[in-house]
């Protein structure tokens, strides 16, 4: 690649020129494996999240995807806080809470609740509705005991559930209905931002609507941020104006909900979605063409060397096990990891990373080569991009 | 009938002491030899019930089964169980939802998918695990040689649904019943299982029940659709006419609910209002009356007080409606313009 113009470089900020409600950035969660025996040693580590890098600005939403165990859920529990991350830092309006202690966390839990996928699990069989969704309100604090009532009624009817039906257990109610109960209760704190772990997922098809139509009221509302985890590609769309995909620990492919949907530029992105099924397939009666994926996801306890995707992905060459391809952002709010990047049939022959990294076409180092040490750590995104087909940097008038 | 199976006015009732719960109400459907019918429906509406009354799993239980299940003629429901248990696994088969609870983890997965086949056919245990590898080899296990005597838990979830399709398949049956095959799977390993399942299906020639809450499962793989609600058959047709063209409410809703990979993203969805009925105590007349957003065109309180009969709809032969609307076109095409 050769550069016209200077590198992107500069910190990251929103478009808007304002901090990001979450900036995230080298997040990377280790779980450790231990031995069997008595003498517990770690013998290794499950890679769940492994470096990865975004923003979600006040009232936005991301949407992460990806297959089961790619790290999306732990992700999530990373950014309420569930987890320490081994490494990386999570700025929360500014501050940085990944290191925070649990004292220091309490405050902060106001700000950041979770919806869970399992909405029988998730709440206490034991404890009254109205006791469920009070509770946050006495830990924290918020008002007065008498007023607590009057509240929860209130949040009751935000959800659409009956405010008289404060006094019931969670059994009473139906799948759909137990996790409005849940929502009523993330909402409780007035948080600014919503880990949404598979909302709907549990749910029947007639009520998964319902589900999310009420998300979307609440969001706009109360102008909440939402990360909204989900394997589901047509709901998460739906949803989330910007998507990230996640493969094995690793986001491969982030940008706008057209960048993802449209103009996918990673090969994963593009299994992915050719392989959901569509109703809307069967108007031409049948099945479309579908990239074939070889295989299943590799352990992230030992995963693959230079891009995780390289065992399972069609255009993979040397480089890909030499070099782990930088997420490079690729067009205005588009950032994509692959060597070989390109839409569905216009994949690139040559590595278009090479000379981004200094290294030739089979991933070894050119002596002597500068190589580009930086790129693919920004959370954001800048207003300057690499365009491949045309080599070069182009600048964003617009912005 | 030239019909491989015909399922006629089947009745699954199962009393508890709250009352009697009709699960299954009068179902009935035809599946011809190498085709796919999709049996589609929320929770509880009667779609896993009524299929495993074709492999006889109600029989010992309280459950009341009455109507006819034809296998090439032979109604299944009044065979001796001896005779159904020659017939369960060697001319109906099923693949369940959860291949991890459905194999025993303390056997080889050679080991089980061998005794379904010992249990037919009176071949020695090494002939039988050479069955067994052969069939491993044909739904894409890699190394079936050495893979044949690893356990379940070694396994990973798409490859125990590729043994679970070989298990089934080991005794070449005529019907398949696949329960929900690809809900617990991660998309591009249900992609493959699809391809899989259509694959040996042209191979064997076998019919094939699925059975799934996925639209698009269903767009992809079935020649027939029959979506169920509250027991009881709603609408029943061509694939391609009753997901482009469908004439019940319930239908709709269900095709409104779901977002798709292309729709307009400013567009709300249009979600069903309200739950699914209980069984114990189904609503009076149309079950369907209280979530439904048209009962007001049909005149009178005809939703209310009378159910409607399962009727020709107007997309073809074969296709049949379950709904007073007189003119159900009208809606439809405001429903498909939005969708």
């Amino acid at each position: 690649m050769t550069m016209t113009d200077a590198a992107p470089t500069g910190p990251s900020t929103a478009t808007d020129g304002s901090a990001p409600l979450l900036d995230v950035r080298d997040l990377q969660m280790y779980f450790p494996v231990k031995s069997s025996g008595l003498i517990r040693r770690t013998v290794g580590h499950v890679q769940a999240v492994d470096g990865i890098s975004f923003q979600i600005e006040s009232g936005g939403s991301l949407g992460l995807v990806g297959e089961s165990g790619c790290g999306k859920s732990t992700t999530g529990r990373l950014v309420t806080r569930l987890y320490k991350p081994t490494a990386g830092s999570i700025h929360f309006e500014g501050r940085d809470i990944a290191d925070l202690g649990a004292r220091q966390l309490k405050p902060l839990r106001r700000e950041i609740q979770m919806i869970f996928q399992d909405p029988y699990g998730s709440l206490n069989p034991r404890h009254t509705v109205g006791s469920i969704i009070g509770a946050p309100l006495e830990i924290h604090d918020v008002v007065p005991k008498k007023q607590v009532l009057s509240r929860v009624q209130e949040l009751l009817e935000i959800v659409g559930l009956n405010p008289e039906h404060y006094n019931r257990y969670p059994h009473e109610f139906s799948g759909g209905q137990r996790q409005r109960i849940g929502i009523a209760r993330a909402l409780t704190l007035q948080p600014k931002l919503l880990v949404a772990d598979e909302p709907v997922s549990a749910l029947d098809v007639s009520i998964q609507a319902q589900v999310i139509n009420l998300l979307q009221d609440i969001q706009r509302e109360f102008n909440i941020g939402f990360l909204f985890v989900a394997h589901d590609l047509a709901v998460v769309r739906h949803f989330c104006p910007e998507i990230a995909v996640m493969y094995l620990g690793k986001i491969v492919e982030i940008g706008e909900r057209d960048a993802i949907y449209q103009h996918a530029n990673h090969p994963y992105t593009q299994a992915l979605l050719s392989a959901a099924p569509d109703v809307k397939q069967a108007a031409i009666g049948g099945r479309r063409e579908r990239i074939q994926l070889q295989g299943d996801v590799p352990s992230p306890i030992n995963p693959p060397s230079g891009c995780r995707f390289r065992t399972r992905c069609p255009f993979a060459q040397d480089i890909c096990a030499a070099v782990e391809p930088p997420l490079m952002q690729i067009g205005r709010r588009h950032k994509v990891a692959c060597h070989f990047a390109g839409e569905i049939g216009h994949h690139p022959a040559e590595p278009v990373t090479a000379p981004l990294l200094g290294v030739d076409r089979h991933g070894d180092p050119v002596p002597g080569a500068d190589r580009n040490t930086d790129i693919g750590t920004d959370s954001g995104y800048s207003d300057t991009w690499y365009d491949f087909p045309g080599r070069r940097i182009v600048r964003d008038e617009s912005a | 009938m030239d019909n491989f199976l015909s399922v006629r006015d089947l009745r699954v009732h199962f009393p508890t002491p709250d009352g009697v719960v009709k699960a299954t109400d009068g179902l009935s459907y035809d599946l011809a030899k190498g085709k796919t019918l999709g049996i589609v429906g929320e929770s509880g509406s009667g779609k896993s019930v009524s299929s495993s009354a074709i492999l006889g799993l109600h029989r010992g239980t309280s459950a009341q089964v009455s109507g006819q299940i034809l296998l090439e003629g032979t109604d299944l429901l009044t065979i001796t169980d001896e005779e159904m248990r020659l017939r369960r696994g060697r001319e109906v088969a099923m693949i369940f939802q959860d291949p991890l609870s459905a194999m025993h983890p303390y056997y080889t997965v050679g080991n089980q998918i061998g005794e379904a086949y010992r249990v037919h056919h009176d071949v020695s245990k090494k002939a039988a695990r050479a069955r067994v590898i052969e069939m491993l080899e044909l739904v894409g296990i890699p190394q079936p040689d050495r893979r044949v005597d690893d356990y379940p838990h070694q396994f990973s979830g798409g490859m125990r649904q590729r043994a679970m399709i070989a298990m089934a398949l080991i005794n070449d049956p005529g019907l398949v019943i696949a329960d929900e095959p690809t809900t617990a799977l991660d998309v591009t390993v249900q992609a493959q299982i699809l391809d899989l399942l259509q694959k040996l299906q042209r191979e064997f020639n076998t019919g094939i029940i699925i059975i799934t809450h996925d639209l698009g499962v269903v767009a992809e793989m079935a020649d027939d659709v029959l979506v169920m609600y509250a027991g009881k058959a709603v609408e029943y047709g061509p694939t391609k006419e009753l997901l482009t063209h469908p004439e019940m409410p319930y239908t709709w809703g269900l095709l409104s609910s779901v977002p798709d990979l292309t729709a307009d993203v400013e567009e709300k969805l249009v979600p069903i209002p309200g739950t699914p009925p209980s069984l114990l105590s189904p609503p009076s007349g149309c079950a369907f009356h209280p979530r439904c957003r048209y009962k007001d065109q049909v005149a009178g309180d005809l939703c209310v007080t009378q159910q409607p009969d399962l009727t020709p709809g107007t997309r073809g032969p074969g296709h049949l409606k379950r709904c007073h609307l007189t003119d159900p076109t009208v809606p439809n095409e405001e429903e498909v313009a939005r969708s």
